[in-house]
């Protein structure tokens, strides 16, 4: 029953073979043959999650291989799929959010010239994911990984007349590679090392010749992060997300929020066991997830770019659930990976549909008012920003909860993991409802004819807003946790997957004081809920109350200000320190000098000399070609003598 | 019947090209629609014969198929010998899929002297499949020179403003290589004349020679010199970017697609086996001059203004890959040096297709004339959207399982030199998508590529063969690979029995009796 699960990635890859056929004619059917291959699949993807609730928890573990892709030597690489628990959950949200999105953009992009392409590109999307998540080896997932970020790439600069757009898709595609750099080694190690590439074949030998710590499994660990950092926007290769806003909004929701960006955090989850037995590489990810949390955490306060902001805050949940990972809660993150997709694929739909109304405006210092206006965009929104900022009830809380008690009573957890995790959450607050307020509340600054004609977006718009708005509040309640009086069921729907590093920790849990009482873990969840409405008053007070405030305080910080603005200009550093030396290097040192001048140069000046040569034996011949013939036969006879005497 | 076609298949394929070129001289100068509907046809029968030699071919063996052997000058032990094992099987394909597509190709380019230009080209194909097919060293270096000559004219008669200059450049790098390599052949067949007392130039019997470790040195480098300068390696490169940006497009598209692969076929074929001693001394030094030319090719190609040199300096970079696979001595690596022959005759060769499709409309090949392209030609843009992708090493695309196996097997070898090499492929994405956001995206800045007109179908045609084995091979790559492991396989051992043979032996050069077995039958 399980071999419908080739379909899943047929049908989009369907739908592009369909529009690409049908080209630009299709009109606006493209739209709709994209979402509705894109709709199959999550009907394909419930199906397929019924069919695997239906076995026992231990055989939740279906593989088929289609074909061999690559055999060389002892290398030999399946086209495979499985699908266990988490690849299932990835399978739902990838299709699922995907599909609302797609409606969403049948109104978004109604209209565009680009508009059949830009329905090839999404459906070529949701194919690259789903082989990403479904695949039943590395090499298999390598092939998903690139493929989504083709299409990012392509998205980023869609409407690439504007440099600025294709600028930035470039530099996504080459940041990424850099991660892939990383991700390629690891696959040559783990290769050398377990002589597969396998998944199954890979853990199996790894959780019996390996024990924690071993350095080639440190190296494989960190490697593959690398490749993380890249796809899923860390430090130090985060810097390519909020330029990728370039993309149209769908896009951003869809590919730079909800699905691709969580490649990185999957793989790590994917590839637990060798984490579990690298604690220095867990450590490490952990520590890069929190300072990149809290990095583009301070970022998103000064941004006044809706989407920018948006794109930090992607950044820093991402980071968030790097920290779960990094703590070995994978369950945790993944929990947080699939609440993140509902409420940041609704608060970019919701810009979306604020710039729609604001003829594609993005500044928030020229919004303000909007909350009657649009009402349903409005109130979708808050619902999304009460999920993100962890407002008890609503899906975030549950996962952003379990991953800040995990930081703190995980097995690699620590308390400074969760002092340093409650403050981002303390700053998430801040500039979401910094956000809210002001976007929707105070008096638009809008000074235009165009202002009365903003209204509500129409229903194919709304309608998938609203759709993730209930998704962003009941989303949560598959984790209530046990002191809550819930059973935690994501955890436990996902426990066989990660039950083998669960009973490695047990062993590496060592020294830990046992404060994990139910007082503590009510403690920290108070006060992360107190730091949240802190900030929710001091937003408040900032952006509705003493709208001067915040001029006043940048005033007084101003250089403080201008670097956080500016990014910490750590694109400039980097453009400084790499980028240009190497293109000057190329350019003026490689090229002119040591390929034109120093080998040419020599080359030339030999030739010359035969060419001098020449014209004294020129008398012997005419045409230029006999003439070298006559040279080679000479040169020929000469060193078989020297050789032979 | 068939058993007489199989049997002469190989001589078939030199001789249909040089049947075609004597028929062009029969044909009117004037009637230029039918000389090149004539090449059209004769290199496209090539193709369509050379079919059943891939298909034929027997995959479980890495031994010589379609074996032919006529006497030719029986007084000095030279004969016209001939004969395929799976990787001068795809050298061959490559070629014959080549030249209809390069024929097509020039429709409307090539206005002057069509005649002249088709008869060379004709005589071309036939020498590079002589120099693929040849088991005969002195039939190897006839054919190796003969083909020297047909490229020579088509850049010095069909080429840029400095024509002359850069076939001239050709002209002497790659002649200086040849008469090193006749040098090292002959001291090869005097040696092996001295010895076993057989004066012969066949490639199977001087390869059961164990040659002492000096002498190997020595003629390595005779042998390797031409090759070197054939791939290129750097820093025997310099002919290639000027030879490239002067040659018309068909002259560059078999300058890329099939020259080039002589140097690295000829690197596999002779110098591995019959000089493995020296093979593997060298190996660290070749790896590292391997490396160099990845990453130097890569970061010269970024900063060329000129589309042709772009392409050319990435050859250069895409070589690399091959030469450090070639001299990983494993089979990943060996296999996806093959692969990536073939890869980049393909990727390659497209791109200088399509680079002188955009020449043909506006007579400039400099990227900054150019920009925004992608609104104006749409399906110019997605076709050569995919073949950057192609050559950048996208999975699922062709360049992604040779530019794998290379690193993956290298990495087994010496993890030194991976590295640093697989930083080319962040390096490849940097050049061809600055390249490709330079020609196709942004806004148009001049007047001439508003009304700039979209593919013909002709020029379609004349693409998506390239793509669909672009396609095809990334995705079915077992379909080449089942090809060429059994004589990847052999070359090998070849080279591994010769070694531990060595190890024992303390003479200068031995006599010529088989060190070991070389047929299992």
């Amino acid at each position: 029953m399980f071999d419908t699960i080739w379909a899943l990635p047929a049908l989009p890859l369907l739908g592009v073979l369909l529009n690409l056929l049908t080209g630009r004619r299709s009109g606006n059917l493209a739209g709709l043959i994209a979402s509705s291959s894109v709709g199959l699949a999550f009907i394909i993807s419930l199906k397929l999650f019924y069919d695997l609730l239906q076995l026992p928890a231990a055989q939740r573990l279906i593989e088929k291989n289609l074909y061999t892709w690559i055999a060389a030597g002892t290398l030999r690489v399946e086209i495979g799929m499985q699908l266990d628990p988490l690849s299932v959950i990835m399978i739902l949200v990838v299709t699922g959010i995907s599909f609302l999105i797609h409606l969403y953009a049948i109104g978004y992009m109604h209209g565009d010239p680009g508009y059949n392409r830009f329905f090839i590109y999404l459906n070529l999307f949701v194919f690259a994911m789903l082989i990403l998540v479904t695949a039943n080896n590395f090499l298999m997932m390598f092939i998903g990984w690139e493929g989504v970020g083709l299409c990012s790439y392509l998205l980023i600069g869609f409407w690439f007349e504007d440099p600025v757009n294709a600028t930035a898709g470039r530099k996504a595609f080459i940041v990424n590679r850099i991660g892939d750099f990383g991700f390629l080694l690891a696959l040559f190690l783990l290769f050398v090392t377990f002589g597969s590439l396998d998944f199954t074949d890979v853990f199996n030998q790894a959780s019996v010749r390996f024990s924690p710590g071993d350095g080639v499994i440190t190296a494989i660990a960190l490697l593959l992060f690398v490749g993380a950092a890249g796809k899923s926007a860390q430090i130090p290769l985060y810097i390519w997300l909020p330029d990728a806003m370039a993309g149209p909004t769908p896009v951003s929701a869809l590919i730079h929020a909800a699905t691709m960006v969580t490649a990185g955090v999957y793989m790590v989850a994917r590839a637990h066991l060798l984490y579990t037995l690298a604690p220095l590489a867990l450590t490490i990810v952990a520590c890069v997830g929190l300072a990149t949390a809290l990095l583009s955490a301070t970022i998103g306060l000064t941004q006044f770019d809706i989407k920018r902001v948006l794109a930090y805050s992607t950044v820093s949940q991402l980071g968030y659930m790097f920290l779960g990972l990094g703590v070995g809660a994978f369950g945790a993150a993944i929990f947080h990976l699939m609440t993140h997709a509902f409420f940041k694929a609704l608060l970019f739909l919701g810009a979306g549909s604020v710039m729609h109304a604001m003829s594609n405006q993005t500044d928030m210092r020229l919004m303000g008012g909007l909350k009657n206006k649009m009402p349903i965009t409005y109130g979708t929104m808050v619902i999304g920003t009460l999920a993100i900022t962890g407002f008890p009830g609503f899906s975030g809380f549950f996962s952003k909860d379990e991953i800040l008690w995990q930081s703190y009573a995980g097995w690699n957890g620590r308390p400074l993991f969760w002092l340093l995790g409650a403050l981002a959450a303390g700053l998430t607050a801040f500039y979401m409802f910094r956000l809210i307020f002001m976007t929707f509340h105070g008096k638009l600054r809008l000074q235009s004819e165009a202002v009365h004609a903003i209204h509500e977006s129409p229903k194919i718009i709304t309608i998938p807003l609203v759709m993730l708005a209930i998704l962003s509040v009941v989303g949560g309640y598959v984790g209530v946790p046990a002191l809550l009086g819930g059973s935690h069921r994501i955890e436990q729907f996902l426990h066989p997957v990660f039950q083998q590093s669960e009973q490695l920790s047990h062993g590496l849990k060592t020294g830990k004081p046992s404060l994990h009482a139910h007082s503590t873990e009510w403690l920290l969840m108070l006060t992360v809920f107190l730091i949240t409405l802190i900030s929710l008053y001091l937003a408040y007070q900032f952006y509705i109350k003493k709208t001067d405030l915040p001029d006043r305080l940048v005033k007084k910080i101003s250089s403080l200000y201008t670097l956080v603005y500016n990014k910490y200009l750590i694109d400039e550093a980097y453009e400084a320190a790499i980028v240009r030396p190497l293109l000057k290097t190329s350019e003026s040192f490689l090229w002119r000098i040591v390929d034109n001048r120093l080998i040419d140069g020599l080359v030339n000046t030999v030739g010359a000399g035969i060419a001098a040569c020449g014209r004294a034996l020129a008398v012997l011949q005419t045409g230029s070609v006999q003439h070298y013939a006559l040279w080679f036969v000479l040169g020929a006879v000469v060193l078989l003598g020297a050789w032979l005497f | 019947m068939t058993d007489f076609f199989f049997s002469h298949l190989l001589s078939l394929l030199i001789v249909v090209p040089l049947l075609g070129a004597a028929g062009l001289f029969i044909v009117p100068r004037e009637r230029i629609a039918a000389l090149r509907l004539f090449t059209l046809a004769a290199t496209t029968l090539n193709f369509i014969l050379s079919l059943p030699l891939f298909i034929h071919f027997d995959n479980h063996s890495g031994d010589f198929q379609f074996i032919e052997q006529y006497d030719w000058i029986p007084s000095i032990g030279a004969s016209f010998h001939l004969g395929v094992d799976g990787i001068s099987l795809l050298m061959v394909m490559l070629t014959t899929l080549l030249m209809p597509l390069v024929i097509l190709s020039s429709w409307t380019s090539i206005v002057h002297r069509v005649k002249e230009y088709m008869i060379v080209f004709l005589l071309l194909e036939t020498a590079m499949i002589g120099v693929f097919v040849s088991l005969d060293l002195l039939l190897f270096y006839v054919f190796w020179e003969a083909m020297l000559i047909p490229m020579y004219f088509i850049i010095g008669v069909w080429g840029g403003e400095r024509r002359l200059y850069a076939a001239i450049k050709f002209f002497l790098f790659t002649m200086f290589g040849g008469v090193l390599m006749l040098v090292g052949i002959l001291v090869l067949y005097f040696m092996h004349s001295q010895t076993a007392g057989v004066a012969t130039f066949s490639y199977s019997t001087l390869n059961q020679m164990i040659i002492g470790r000096q002498a190997q040195l020595w003629l390595f480098l005779a042998f390797g010199l031409a090759f070197a300068i054939k791939v290129p390696m750097v820093p025997f490169h310099t002919w290639l970017p000027d030879a490239h940006v002067e040659a018309p497009t068909g002259g560059s598209v078999i300058l890329a697609g099939v020259l080039l692969k002589m140097g690295t076929y000829g690197f596999l074929r002779f110098c591995l086996p019959l000089f493995p001693h020296a093979a593997a001394r060298l190996a660290p030094l070749i790896g590292l001059a391997a490396v160099i030319g990845i990453l130097y090719g890569a970061l010269v190609s970024w900063v060329q203004p000129d589309l042709k040199k772009l392409v050319a300096y990435s050859s250069v970079s895409h070589l690399g890959f091959v030469m450090l696979g070639l001299f990983s001595f494993n089979v990943q690596a060996q296999q996806g040096a093959v692969i990536q022959m073939v890869n980049h005759g393909l990727s390659t060769g497209a791109l200088f297709l399509l680079v002188g499709m955009i020449y043909e409309r506006r007579h400039t090949r400099q990227i900054a004339d150019f920009g925004g392209l992608a609104s104006v030609m749409p399906a110019f843009s997605t076709l050569f959207l995919i073949v950057t992708l192609s050559s950048i090493g996208l999975p699922g695309l062709n360049g992604f399982i040779g530019e794998f196996l290379i690193l993956l097997g290298a990495f087994q070898a010496k993890p030194y030199l991976a590295v640093p090499a697989t930083l080319g492929v962040v390096l490849s994405a940097v050049y061809m998508l600055t390249m490709y956001q330079r020609v196709h995206f942004g806004k148009r800045t001049h007047e001439e590529n508003n009304h700039l007109a979209d593919l013909t179908l002709r020029e379609k045609l004349v693409l998506l063969p390239l793509l669909l084995f672009c396609f095809w091979i990334g995705l079915f790559p077992g379909t080449l690979l089942h090809k060429t492991e059994a004589s990847v396989q052999k070359i090998l051992t070849t080279m591994e029995v010769k070694q531990t043979t060595l190890l024992d032996r303390t003479e200068r050069i031995s006599p010529a009796q088989p060190a070991y077995v070389v047929n299992e039958e």
